[in-house]
């Protein structure tokens, strides 16, 4: 086969243009997820008249889907190996609720009260993981359960009321900022080096990677889009570090949540365990024949999304500086819907964590720039459902041409 | 006799990839035309091309049937007009019943309410046709595979079918199935039924086809008239472009007296009926560097037997002992059988061998990950350095080794699933059916691989259920039937009638 494919006699200017065009071709979804958000970003800077991407605006922006984005790296998680997590946003309302009875009733201390919620959170995702794993009862089922099962509990735990507030140390958590050591006025510093070096890393990264792609003689991306993407990420990232630091900085939230970001793409792309994950989800059968634990794997992975939950209602219950019986009602809806915007498929085996970042930010956008224009609620659902409908759309008809 | 249909100059072409070049078939009305080629050669793409899968458009040249020139958008346009696909894998509904199979999505209805005296009465009329004898209400689930195809073949009748096309009908049945198939093929001829024959099975089309039209690498290669009678030897020189003087490498005996595995008294309970008994009392060893045969028909615990021993990966209530160099061994889970030494390849390599959206670099890494990690982490470089080792090793004809493993060949899936156990390094191989539904070619290389395993001193266990190929490979052969072992003898000494015999008589002995 390989003779037939370099037949023809092409110039090797329009071949080349051909090779690009094919990668692209191929490539789509990667690629469109990212000019998507682009694009939806670029629609509102202009719609909005520049507010948008305003520094207060940008932080903002950053908090208010901080809990989501949290949630999306263990959801695709689940959902690369097979399986659905319904009861997301039940557990996180609850693990808010528990933080407040223990800190504000009990007068516990927060950082205590934290790791018991973590723990919580991963004994609960671990509960219902098991469940699945061992007895093979159907996740959306299990995780239906658990979903009215934590709502109610919430309920019960907060008697019905709302508790707070909390401490100011426990709320820095999501309304901190990174502190300043230069001390200039009005300008963090500090944030905009720390947004400098992560680009750079990024791109030193990138490159080395292409360098090793080479040496291998796996088939690499062409220059030119090599070169426009790096660039892109890296101007990108400090274009925001430097709007950030305009205002008050990178938020601590942004701090946990970028790390979280970066520990799971490694852990997804580079390690034993991510491919072991992905092998459950593409076909499970012929990775338990290939000696791969599926089940220890699926419990895994739950006990770790319930881990993130409990993670994601901390920094919500701080946010909100209150736990209300109401909190987290629907949030599971819009991380799975930023997971699957982001490319993952719901046959399990496909999606990457900056794919579900990126739907997240994507959903995130327009939340933000819907409610700066105006646009009632109303109509917000709806075009968030039009959206999650056409990239969905849009990945299975780009799967049949391919 | 005329021409039912002629199919002129087809051209399609994949992205890089020509998978037609100008192929030319013309089939006769009322023959069996058997389509030969080896995997990847372009049958199934012709055959998408005519049955409309791949509409009218998408590819270059005619297609003209009955006369009249084609252009078939969907499957529907081309089943209008009487051509009608039965694919390898079954298109049936196992829980819904055989007559309501027959005529799903063509149902005996008046105005959307189906007439079901009308249903099973017809239904019975194609059972009879097909010599199945079965009630229409029977659920499609309970019958086995072989059935299964009949009830598939009534399906098409229903729909007043004028050209009939098999694609590897008889790759999953046995040999008595198949041969009543073929019996019903001919006796469709006799009915002035056109039927295109897709087969890897030789001796099948000698045996019954009158044209036979060879395929090689998206080109028609030759047209061979059967009438004269024709040898498997011409076919196959068409077919891979050169002779094949041996069907099978040479076999030097490369067995030491070290017994690699042993297992005594190995049974096994069906996992959901725990009262019925798989494998009943098995005993048997296989040395280093033997290539050891299974023989026996489908059903008789084969795959069974090879699936509780790697991991308990099958059944319930297994008990008996196994050794592997002597030393008793745990092979309670598939990790532990694989760090013990034993691989096991699976018939099923679609279901059960590979991760068919990876690429072949992730599906061959899968078994032994660590070994090209560093700790945790993967080291790319190492994974795709043993990667490209074995695409070279064993000649897995690929783009590259990021292709997925879905867009490859049954032979070279076959390939990728046999490197996966290769790295993963065991001392004892079992695979199970390791040339179903491939190619000529590919079976030989698949063979060499085999005999150089046993040269370095690995013992291999080869189940099949085609005879020829364990007489042609294995060094002593096992016969199993109903759960038993009820044979034992070096290949040497055996023989096709030597092995049905004893499967025979211990078949009179049980019942």
């Amino acid at each position: 086969m390989s003779e037939t494919v370099d037949r023809g006699g092409e110039a090797p200017a329009a071949k080349q243009a051909s090779a690009s065009w094919r990668f692209l071709k191929t490539h789509l979804r990667e690629y469109g997820i990212l000019f998507a958000l682009i694009a939806i970003m670029a629609f509102f800077q202009i719609a909005t008249g520049g507010i948008l991407l305003r520094p207060v605006n940008l932080t903002n922006l950053i908090l208010q889907n901080s809990y989501i984005i949290i949630m999306a790296v263990g959801m695709l998680l689940v959902i690369v190996a097979g399986h659905i997590d319904l009861s997301v946003g039940s557990v996180l309302g609850f693990i808010g609720a528990l933080a407040a009875v223990m800190i504000v009733n009990w007068d516990m201390h927060y950082l205590l009260a934290g790791i018991l919620c973590l723990a919580a959170g991963a004994l609960i995702g671990a509960a219902q993981g098991f469940w699945v794993a061992y007895f093979r009862i159907p996740s959306f089922i299990v995780t239906l359960a658990g979903m009215l099962v934590f709502k109610g509990l919430t309920l019960w735990l907060l008697a019905g009321q709302s508790v707070g507030p909390f401490p100011r140390e426990f709320q820095l958590i999501s309304s901190g900022f990174i502190g300043d050591p230069f001390g200039m006025e009005g300008f963090n510093l500090l944030s905009l080096l720390i947004g400098l070096g992560v680009a750079a890393v990024l791109t030193w990264l990138a490159i080395r990677n292409r360098q090793a792609e080479a040496r291998t003689g796996v088939p690499a991306e062409p220059f030119a889009f090599f070169a426009a993407k790096t660039a892109l990420i890296f101007f990108g990232i400090v274009w925001m570090s430097w709007l950030m630091a305009d205002f008050r900085g990178l938020p601590n939230v942004f701090i946990v949540m970028a790390l979280l970001i970066a520990v799971y793409s490694f852990i997804t792309s580079r390690t034993t365990i991510g491919r072991r994950i992905y092998a459950i989800g593409g076909n499970e059968k012929a990775a338990s024949l290939s000696g791969i634990n599926s089940q220890r794997l699926t419990f895994l992975t739950f006990a770790n999304m319930g881990m993130l939950a409990a993670l994601a209602g901390l920094v919500f219950a701080a946010r909100l500086n209150t736990a209300t019986p109401k909190a987290g009602a629907t949030f599971e809806l819009d991380v799975i819907a930023a997971v699957f915007i982001g490319g993952a498929s719901m046959a399990g085996g496909v999606g990457t964590v900056i794919g579900a970042v990126i739907g997240a930010f994507i959903m995130g956008v327009m939340n933000n720039g819907m409610s700066i224009l105006g646009i009632g609620i109303d109509y917000q659902q709806v075009i968030k459902g039009l959206v999650l409908l056409a990239a969905v759309i849009f990945d299975v008809m780009n799967k049949k041409k391919g | 006799m005329s021409t039912i249909l002629e199919m002129r100059d087809i051209t399609k072409e994949f992205p890089g990839v020509k998978a037609l070049d100008r192929v030319n078939l013309s089939v006769k009305t009322g023959e069996i035309h058997a389509l030969v080629g080896e995997n990847g050669a372009g049958k199934s793409t012709l055959m998408k091309v005519l049955s409309g899968v791949y509409p009218h458009g998408t590819y270059d040249g005619e297609i003209v049937f009955d006369g009249e020139v084609q252009s078939f958008r969907t499957i529907r346009d081309s089943e209008a007009v009487g051509i009608a696909i039965i694919h390898q894998e079954l298109a049936l509904v196992p829980l819904l019943s055989v007559a309501e199979n027959i005529f799903l999505g063509n149902e005996r209805a008046a105005g959307g309410i189906i007439d079901w005296r009308q249903t099973e009465r017809r239904a019975a009329e194609l059972l009879e046709r097909v010599g199945l004898n079965e009630s229409p209400k029977t659920p499609v689930g309970d019958l086995g595979l072989g059935k299964q195809q009949l009830v598939e073949i009534a399906k098409a009748l229903s729909k007043d079918v004028r050209l009939l096309i098999l694609d590897e009908p008889t790759s999953s049945l046995n040999e008595q199935d198949s041969e009543k198939l073929l019996s019903l093929l001919k006796e469709f001829r006799r009915q002035g039924v056109t039927s295109i024959l897709i087969s890897h099975k030789l001796n099948e089309i000698s045996q019954v086809a009158d044209t036979i039209t060879v395929l090689r690498d998206g080109s028609t290669v030759s047209r061979l008239d059967c009438s004269g009678g024709i040898s498997e030897d011409d076919i196959i020189r068409d077919m891979v472009g050169r002779a094949l003087d041996d069907r099978f490498p040479p076999r030097e005996p490369t067995f030491t007296e070290e017994v690699a595995l042993e297992v005594v008294n190995w049974t096994v309970h069906h996992p959901i009926d725990a009262d019925r008994i798989v494998v009943r009392d098995v005993s048997f060893h296989v040395r280093k560097g033997e290539v050891l045969g299974i023989a026996g028909l489908m059903g008789a615990g084969r795959t069974e037997l090879a699936m509780s021993l790697f991991g308990r990966s099958y059944g319930r209530d297994i008990s008996g002992s196994a050794k592997i160099n002597g030393q008793p061994v745990d092979l309670s889970s598939v990790r532990r059988a694989i760090n013990a030494g034993l691989a096991y390849a699976t018939e099923d390599r679609k279901t059960y061998g590979l991760v068919l959206e990876d690429t072949i670099r992730r599906n061959i890494s899968m078994a032994k990950l660590d070994a090209v990690a560093d700790g945790m982490v993967l080291n790319r470089a190492r994974e795709t350095e043993v990667a490209e080792r074995y695409r070279e090793r064993l000649n897995i004809k690929s783009s590259s080794i990021e292709q997925e493993t879905v867009n490859l060949s049954g032979g070279n899936q076959q390939k990728v699933v046999l490197s996966k156990w290769l790295f993963a390094d065991p001392d004892i191989l079992i695979l199970d059916e390791p040339t179903r539904g491939i190619d000529v070619g590919a079976k030989f290389e698949i063979y060499t691989v085999i005999r150089d395993l046993a040269k370095q001193g690995k013992a291999i266990v080869v189940i099949s259920s085609e005879m020829p190929e364990l007489l042609g490979i294995t060094d002593r052969l096992y016969v199993m039937n109903e759960g038993r072992f009820v044979g034992e003898m070096p290949t040497h000494e055996a023989s096709q009638e030597k092995i049905m015999a004893r499967i025979i008589k211990t078949g009179e002995r049980v019942t």
